[in-house]
């Protein structure tokens, strides 16, 4: 019999060495440009792939361990709050309503990250990079996966939450965010990197991720609540990746330092955009507010934003262009992207409704210089409509911008009264944008976005459906009369009322 | 500045007037009267008379508004693609200038929305 003599265990460095790092090699059948032929084209320039730090160290056995950990108390979780009824303990059932715009707009959206990530992953040559975005790429399916487990409970009794990946693909609304994930997936690694892992999770993921969790927690729904806390060492993970690829362009060569302030500025007002959506759910859609939009606004961009680009300014990084529009904007982005939503209510998958009068006070208190003047009179107006019985819905097609595909309901910076209209001509025909923002980066790229799947546009050319509104929201795959229209009006409405009062006769 | 792409990259642009049947796409806005959130878009003949877009197209879009019940759009000052204008509302959208994806504004001083011209808010 042979004795095999026990080899000594390698350390943390060694073990992770050659665990991640040596994983890779220089190959010899093909050139390296044929293997890995999309991480040049964009124009960043790499000397040394080395240079590439990953302070996580964490290798993927590692890995598979803490995930697997942290599912199986999810799931635990998840058994509970489905066998006890959880649904019954939110504040109010026009909560959900912030969740289903989550489960269609932005579970769909991890799936597509989890895409976005293994393309990337495959395409760097620095083997420290692409074992990052590998990781991140299981996370973010994961992360789509969790997120569709821990909200179903409630698709068992509310409305709305049947149908989110056809609804992703084809409604108006939801034309916004997955126009934006599309933007970044068609771009190169290096553009997708800075836009979602440094402009999203990095400098606006406080903007979207904490209002969903903290408004879950206030709002007594312990599923999403759960799921969070599951996913918050992964979010800390894909925050670093987002400030290493960062730096790591911009360290390795300066010509690398104009097209990444480009990226930034793209991708930072793309995201901001999107965030329209967030800041209509923290001011109006939330029962028991957690902060208002302004208050975010202020603490995670003007304060820790403002700190981030200082801290980037001596690789000769500035802010992101037009940082100061959307900061002048935070007086009244949420009421505009509210009233919206309220106009459009018959052709959205979700319910809106107006604040009552506490709701009102709070929204007087946080936005002194812009509710009462500007929004009261048209909320007041949506009202006295409503208890008259002639509830105001918008009964015509709004034009949308061509970049961000948003309505254009956002007014000229500095004059909230007046629209705001920009426009491009690009062979013979023009273009339409909301901001200045949304110009420009049509203008950089126009050919990318004359391919826009505008969603007036193509029902009017007759590709959704049919003619009438109500082909179209068949086409959507909306229960007609239960997924849309005012709470008041809704099943969702009259369910809730009647458990609220069999609650309180058995108490 | 052109897309940076590893080939060829150009395409048709989605929105080309053909693929609307004959319409064009028209936008049009009742300027302050912002509860009705944006600037509405419709695909339009090019032949229809200026006065049927009004009559037929702008003042039903927008008569749940408590303003429309006083309104005079022909006294309305108007914008052609963001530059002052005087239709002539017996002759057609073509013959007006207007084009595929042309946005038309009005203003009607005096009726400036829900809370009045101060604010103009509605």
């Amino acid at each position: 019999m042979t004795v095999h003599k026990r080899t000594k265990k390698m350390g943390i460095k060694e073990r992770y060495a050659s665990m991640t790092r040596d994983l890779g090699w220089e190959t010899s059948y093909q050139p390296m440009d044929k293997v890995f032929p999309y991480d040049t084209y964009e124009g960043i320039k790499i000397h040394d792939w080395d240079a590439w730090v990953d302070p996580f160290r964490l290798t993927m056995d590692a890995y598979w361990k803490y995930q697997s950990e942290k599912e199986r108390k999810l799931y635990a979780v998840i058994d509970s709050f489905a066998q006890n009824n959880g649904q019954l303990g939110i504040t109010d059932a026009r909560y959900l309503n912030a969740v289903k715009i989550f489960l269609t707009g932005v579970s769909p959206l991890e799936y597509a990250a989890h895409r976005g990530y293994a393309f990337t992953g495959r395409h760097f040559r620095g083997v420290g990079a692409r074992i990052a975005c590998q990781m991140q790429s299981v996370d973010e399916l994961r992360h789509a996966q969790t997120q569709l487990h821990s909200m179903s409970h409630y698709n068992k009794f509310f409305s709305g939450m049947h149908s989110r990946n056809m609804m992703h693909d084809r409604v108006w609304y939801l034309s916004v965010p997955k126009s934006f994930f599309d933007d970044a997936m068609t771009a190169g690694p290096f553009e997708f990197l800075t836009a979602i892992s440094f402009s999203f999770e990095y400098v606006l993921t406080n903007l979207l991720f904490v209002p969903f969790m903290s408004g879950a927690a206030h709002n007594g729904d312990m599923a999403t609540v759960t799921f969070g806390f599951s996913a918050q060492s992964d979010e800390a993970r894909h925050m670093t990746l987002g400030i290493e690829i960062i730096k790591f362009m911009l360290e390795q060569d300066e010509a690398n330092v104009p097209i990444v302030q480009r990226w930034i500025d793209k991708w930072f007002w793309r995201g901001y955009r999107m965030l329209a959506l967030v800041s209509m759910m923290m001011d109006y859609m939330l029962p028991k507010r957690v902060m208002s939009w302004k208050e975010a606004w202020e603490m995670y961009f003007e304060e820790a934003g403002a700190a981030l680009f200082e801290d980037l300014g001596r690789y000769g990084i500035r802010m992101p262009k037009y940082h100061e529009v959307a900061t002048w904007e935070k007086d009244h982005l949420s009421h505009q992207v509210w009233s919206t939503f309220y106009n459009y209510a018959g052709a959205a998958a979700f319910h809106t409704w107006m604040p009552n009068d506490d709701e009102k006070s709070w929204l007087k208190d946080k936005y002194p210089d812009s509710f009462e003047k500007h929004y009261e009179p048209r909320f007041d107006h949506f009202t006295a409509k409503k208890e008259a019985g002639e509830r105001f819905f918008n009964g015509s097609l709004p034009m949308l911008c061509n970049t961000c595909q948003i309505p254009l309901i956002f007014t000229e910076p500095g004059d909230p009264t007046t629209t705001c209209y920009r426009e491009s001509e690009y062979k013979d025909d023009k273009y339409h944008f909301c901001s200045d923002g949304c110009k420009d980066i049509f203008d950089y790229e126009p050919e990318k976005y004359i391919q826009s799947w505008m969603p007036v546009h193509q029902i009017y050319q007759g590709n959704c459906g049919g003619a009438e509104l109500e082909d179209v929201l068949k086409w959507y795959q909306f229960d007609l009369g239960a997924d849309n229209g005012d709470y008041h009006d809704s099943e969702d409405y009259k369910m809730w009322t009647e458990w609220s009062e069999s609650q309180k006769k058995a108490t | 500045m052109s897309v940076k792409s590893i080939g060829d990259y150009s395409f048709t642009p989605k929105d080309k007037v053909e693929n609307f049947h004959g319409n064009m796409l028209v936008y049009m806005q009742w300027e302050k009267h912002l509860s009705f959130c944006a600037p509405l878009a419709f695909p339009l003949p090019p032949d229809m008379p200026f006065g049927d877009l009004v009559a037929g197209v702008l003042a039903p879009a927008y008569a749940v508004h408590p303003d429309s019940e006083n309104v005079d759009f022909e006294k309305g000052e108007w914008q052609l693609n963001n530059v002052p204008f005087t239709p002539d509302f017996s002759k057609s959208l073509q013959e007006n200038g207007l084009s595929h994806k042309s946005v038309i504004r009005v203003r009607t001083p005096g009726l400036e929305g829900l809370a009045g011209a101060d604010s103009a808010a509605g």
